[in-house]
């Protein structure tokens, strides 16, 4: 492995890994404040991806897809929270996994019966489908680069939110103590409906920058949803530093573990989980 | 947990296994000539009773939601596939402890690093467990990969030469499953109501206090995991049997998924619930799938609503009927200790619980 193979290996594992933490960051949110294990989270990268893949047949543009494609999924968010979550915060986990299986088999067939079962793809949109030389002989997908710069932007946007607002205070107090943030006079029930909202839209919006990297399947939703959850498990529940450092080592393992040991490379990101767990059972940052 | 369940518990039970064992004898005259393939879907319910029976002892008994319990079941499934002779039958006196021996191992390793998370993590841990070996099944060339592992021949029953069951014919196969399933039925029942079964149940009310009391919890609920892992994995043998095929979608975090739906339809913690469960499921399972191909979408939210309006199931309707008004709890709320868990678990979020038990 020379350098320039080796540099472009860590480009695809960080873009893959910014990528992730977009997804984890959603989840360990709903579940760090709301308490909820939603497994419904990688059925909407999935709807995220379709959404786009289907608006830009419709509008012939890739951005203009985007700007459509995020209302949608951030009000299917909301139906989503009012119709189905409401009843389960009070409920023990088991419940809530049971109901969000549910909404998995339903996401997950709505989506065959819109969009058939046929593999999609998506143009790399302009003006990014170009690409950049590295070296003499090594070119790097421009849109690549852009994906990692969305991703490092919102995970700031993230980290100042959480760190530097009144609603990042509130959030993170939310996830500390519950009671005591509505016995302040702050209103759960919206922040609940809030956080769920973005942190669907971030999953969903995840799937919609990923569109032109990957290609757009049935079932695409489960496998990330799995990963998401290693990252979870290694970054320690609820914290989103934890998400984000989480995401990176497994970007990065899955990237080189599918080139230095491709026999073991579906199973380099349990090893790593099972080590963490063997370590720190509750994660690396919690 | 241990509550004394109404006669007609006992009652109702003892009737639907006697209509289900004298399947022979009524299968024709109502089915005709699709008895034999309702024999078959029989048998199957009768394998994944004991499945979900399993994971009762898991979710219902000490508490712990797993999400990988399929691992189980599709280890014992490749187990038999893989250890199977291709030229002929396997004898069911070593596979069966083969089967056993390869699961409590696997259940031992698991278990000792999913142990040490709780709740959710333990949710997330189980499942990404269950898909490690999902994909390493399914990328290994020794395992067949996606096409799974085809079964010759059914391992056979034998006392020197002369045959005990012959497992190859689906009438003996389906008093066999029956018999299993009793086994397991017995077997959890005793387990449940005798020292070690208190000590779970104790877990699940309070583990903290259990610690308090002295009792090694982390040990208990091991045992418990390797115990629900090696039947899950008979289960898993016995449906490999009847398919003829072990595949990876045994091993897939939608069969762990389902086999959680059959336990909450049935009602966890009865133990005799997810029998119900089983039949229920798979009862509507095949209503659905004749009625649409789009099946999946009626059975979510048949999920769905079971969660939000049946959260104890079956069992639930049976042991307090909604129309003895003086035992209804309202659905929704959960017994003493469903209440006490939802205390427990809304004060320390996971993140501030640094103090170590």
């Amino acid at each position: 492995m020379d350098l320039a193979f080796f540099s472009v290996q860590l480009l695809n594992g960080l873009q893959y890994g910014l990528l992730l933490f977009l997804i984890a960051s959603g989840l360990t949110l709903i579940f760090g404040i709301m308490g909820i294990i939603n497994l419904a989270h990688g059925a909407m990268y999935m709807i995220g991806a379709y959404l786009i893949y289907d608006l830009t047949l419709r509008l012939g543009n890739f951005w203009l897809a985007m700007l459509a494609a995020i209302p949608i999924a951030i009000v299917l968010g909301l139906i989503i929270e009012r119709l189905f979550l409401d009843t389960l915060y009070k409920r023990d986990h088991l419940y809530q996994v049971l109901l969000t299986f549910g909404l998995i088999l339903v996401l997950n067939e709505a989506q065959r019966i819109l969009w058939g079962g046929d593999v999609h793809r998506v143009a790399v949109p302009a003006p990014f489908d170009a690409s950049i030389q590295l070296t003499d002989n090594l070119q790097y997908s421009v849109y690549r680069l852009f994906v990692m710069g969305v991703c490092l932007a919102l995970a700031g946007v993230i980290y100042w939110v959480m760190r530097h607002t009144r609603l990042g205070i509130i959030i993170r107090a939310g996830a500390v103590n519950r009671d005591m943030v509505e016995g302040l006079g702050i209103n759960v029930r919206t922040l609940f409906t809030l956080i769920f909202s973005v942190g669907v839209a971030l999953t969903a919006f995840a799937g919609m920058i990923a569109a032109p990297l990957t290609s757009i399947a049935p079932g695409m939703g489960d496998s990330i949803l799995i990963t998401c959850f290693v990252v979870v498990v290694i970054g320690g529940i609820g914290s989103i530093k934890g998400a984000f450092w989480g995401a990176i080592i497994i970007g990065m393992a899955t990237t080189f573990g599918a080139v230095l040991i491709p026999s073991l490379a579906s199973m380099v990101i349990y090893l790593i989980m099972a080590a963490v767990l063997l370590v720190k059972p509750r994660g690396l940052f919690a | 947990m241990l509550h004394k369940y109404p006669k007609r518990v006992a009652y109702i039970m003892l009737v639907l296994t006697a209509l289900v064992a004298a399947f022979p004898l009524w299968g024709e005259a109502v089915f005709g000539n699709q008895a034999n393939f309702m024999l078959e879907k029989l048998t199957l319910m009768l394998i994944l009773a004991l499945f979900a029976m399993s994971l009762d002892l898991l979710v219902g008994i000490v508490g712990l939601v797993s999400l990988g319990h399929a691992l189980f079941f599709g280890l014992g499934a490749y187990t038999l596939a893989l250890a199977s002779p291709d030229f002929s039958p396997a004898s069911m006196w070593w596979m069966l402890p083969l089967v056993m021996c390869v699961s409590a191992c696997v259940g031992l390793i698991v278990g000792v690093l999913v142990i040490r998370t709780k709740g959710i993590f333990f949710i997330m841990t189980t499942l990404a467990f269950g898909q490690m070996l999902y994909y390493f099944i399914s990328t290994s060339p020794l395992a067949g990969g996606t096409d799974g592992v085809f079964i010759m021949f059914r391992p056979s029953l034998t006392i020197g030469e002369t045959s005990l069951v012959n497992l190859d014919n689906p009438y003996s196969f389906f008093y066999f499953c029956l018999g299993m399933l009793l086994i397991g039925f017995l077997f959890l029942r005793w387990l449940t109501r005798s020292y070690f079964g208190q000590v779970l149940d104790g877990i699940h009310d309070n583990e903290h206090r259990m610690q308090a009391l002295g009792y090694a919890t982390s040990g208990y609920k091991l045992v418990a995991f390797v115990i629900a892992g090696v039947m899950a994995a008979i289960a898993g043998m016995l449906a490999a049997m009847q398919y003829g095929f072990a595949n990876p979608a045994q091993l897939g975090w939608h069969t762990s998924g389902e086999v959680l739906m059959m336990l909450i339809l049935g009602g966890m913690g009865t133990i005799f619930g997810p029998i119900l469960g089983a039949f229920a499921y798979e009862i509507l399972l095949y209503i659905y799938e004749h009625a649409t191909t789009h099946w999946p979408i009626l059975m979510g939210l048949t999920i769905i609503i079971a969660v939000l309006v049946l959260p104890r199931g079956i069992a639930g309707l049976i042991i307090a009927p909604p129309w003895h008004s003086k035992r209804q709890t309202e659905p929704g709320t959960e017994s003493e200790h469903g209440k006490a868990q939802v205390a427990l678990s809304a004060k320390p979020a996971p993140s501030a619980r640094r103090t170590k038990p």
